[in-house]
């Protein structure tokens, strides 16, 4: 019930907001809302991502693991059409400028490596993938998430102007989300010495 | 010899009526969608592709719901949100330093015996847009000769009001308030220079700057500083609040310039406002004819 939810609702943001482009309801600026507000999704996203592994431990309801891939690859699709807005609208598609920025500019560098890495998430995501790859070499490939949610909130503090305050709350978001991950360690040998000694 | 051949159309490739009708109604369908895209002047103008984009005013919805005045909040549609609470009569203004009479003016009577001019200027944002808009005002340089600064006066400093009240974006520490902006006099003195008092023959609304802010075409947007409240003559440069916030990013001068960036992004190309796409910014905003002289000898790479 909670998968199809979550494969139809990553839509809802994309699809309001298509809905308030047809509209003309973006404002004096379309394509600099229509860029932001993928960017911030993508990156709002992926921290919802994030957020299910120490859900499922405090809860202790399995099942949530399922949301994982859904919410990731909405993820992934929402910085593909942040990149997309800044390939077309910022850059007109011109492939020498494109390349240039993303060299010269450091906020560019990091938003593109982040990108890179999410790409090679959505490529592995498949249960056939795990299996290529074995589950430890996965895990470690897919642990990258949080570099590149840190390299993301990096890119959106390069990017403003002066006012900081959401980057500042994602990147505070990350950081306790980083902590839930290794604060408890769920260790094997623990688990059993709490069985035996129950 | 005549070559018998089959008929090239077959009973198979007449399209049936009925679905001949549904394609009627599947275009009409589209037709709906397509007119339901936003406006034809944002595809017209997205369609030339980043070529340069003419002169037209930018809307007067536009010039007016998409400001940047951190005193009114930092989001571009904040100001018009929140300047509501701007009381714009009466206004004082305060003139002081290098100036033979220092003195505290009403705002009209400041205004009174100077000719107003009407001009169309490109409006050029440091963060890459830029707008065309159709000011009202005074030109500065008169109302420098009216005040008459002494002659060791050899620049000018501009200050926004400075009251939590009444600009609740002052509550937050964004800024360094109250915000200031200077010109070299000779700067000021140039007949670009403009004290603007209105857009589109309509008073200036609060989110524009209410009731006067300084306006300098070939500079940044952030050099125009808004609801002014004080007007100092000073011996030397004045600190102006985004180089002190920022020296290595906004310089005193921020004369508009392709060729050197800002430190995070490049200052090559701007988007205007009513388009999707970018084109190329000009050297002193296009006015390099009318102000490049001002700079004869300096390095605008040092100085920017």
């Amino acid at each position: 019930m909670a998968r199809p939810l979550a494969i139809v609702g990553g839509a809802v943001p994309g699809v309001l907001l298509v809905e308030r482009f047809l509209r003309d309801d973006l404002g004096a600026n379309p394509a600099e809302k229509l860029e932001h507000f993928t960017g911030t999704v993508a990156l709002v996203t992926l921290l919802v991502c994030l957020t299910i592994t120490p859900l499922r431990r405090l809860t202790h309801l399995n099942p949530l693991i399922r949301l994982r891939k859904p919410i990731g690859l909405w993820a992934f699709a929402y910085a593909c059409m942040h990149f997309s807005c800044y390939l077309v609208f910022d850059q007109s598609l011109d492939l020498h400028e494109i390349l240039h920025d993303i060299v010269k500019r450091p906020y560019i560098t990091v938003g593109f490596s982040a990108f890179l890495i999410l790409l090679s998430l959505a490529l592995t995501s498949s249960t056939w993938s795990i299996t290529k790859l074995g589950g430890r070499r996965w895990r470690g490939l897919h642990a990258l998430i949080y570099l590149a949610g840190g390299l993301g909130v990096a890119h959106y503090l390069w990017s403003v102007k002066r006012d900081a305050t959401v980057p500042d709350a994602l990147g505070m978001i990350l950081f306790v989300l980083l902590g839930l991950r290794f604060w408890r360690r769920p260790n094997v040998a623990q688990r059993q010495t709490n069985l035996s000694g129950s | 010899m005549l070559i018998r051949r089959p008929p090239d159309l077959s009973t198979r490739d007449i399209t049936d009526e009925s679905l001949y009708l549904n394609r009627r109604a599947w275009l009409a369908a589209a037709g709906m969608v397509v007119s339901a895209l936003p406006t034809s002047r944002l595809w017209a103008k997205t369609l030339s592709l980043g070529a340069p984009q003419d002169d037209k005013p930018t809307s007067y919805k536009d010039l007016t719901t998409y400001n940047n005045f951190y005193e009114f909040g930092t989001s571009k549609e904040q100001p018009a949100q929140n300047a509501g609470t701007l009381k714009t009569s009466p206004w004082t203004i305060s003139v002081e330093g290098e100036v033979k009479k220092p003195a505290k003016y009403d705002f009209a009577d400041l205004l009174k015996g100077l000719p107003t001019v009407g001009r169309t200027y490109r409006h050029r944002c440091v963060e890459g847009w830029s707008m065309v808009i159709p000011w009202n005002g005074i030109q500065l340089k008169d109302l420098v000769a009216k005040l008459e600064p002494t002659s060791n006066a050899k620049f000018i400093e501009f200050t926004t009001l400075m009251d939590e009240k009444q600009m609740p974006g002052q509550r937050s520490g964004v800024l360094p308030w109250p915000y200031v902006e200077g010109l070299r006099l000779d700067e000021a003195m140039h007949p670009l220079a403009l004290i603007a008092t209105g857009i589109y023959d309509k008073p200036l609304l609060n989110q524009n700057g209410a009731p006067l802010r300084l306006v300098t075409p070939w500079k940044y947007g952030f050099k125009g500083g808004k609801s002014i409240v004080r007007i100092r003559f000073l011996r030397t440069q004045p600190a102006t609040t985004w180089n002190i916030q920022a020296p290595d990013e906004y310089g005193f001068y921020a004369n508009v310039n392709p060729a050197v960036d800002h430190p995070r992004w490049s200052q090559a190309r701007e988007r205007r406002i009513g388009s999707l796409l970018k084109q190329a910014t000009l050297p002193f905003n296009g006015y390099a004819d009318q102000v490049a002289s001002l700079y004869t000898g300096m390095d605008l790479r040092k100085n920017f």
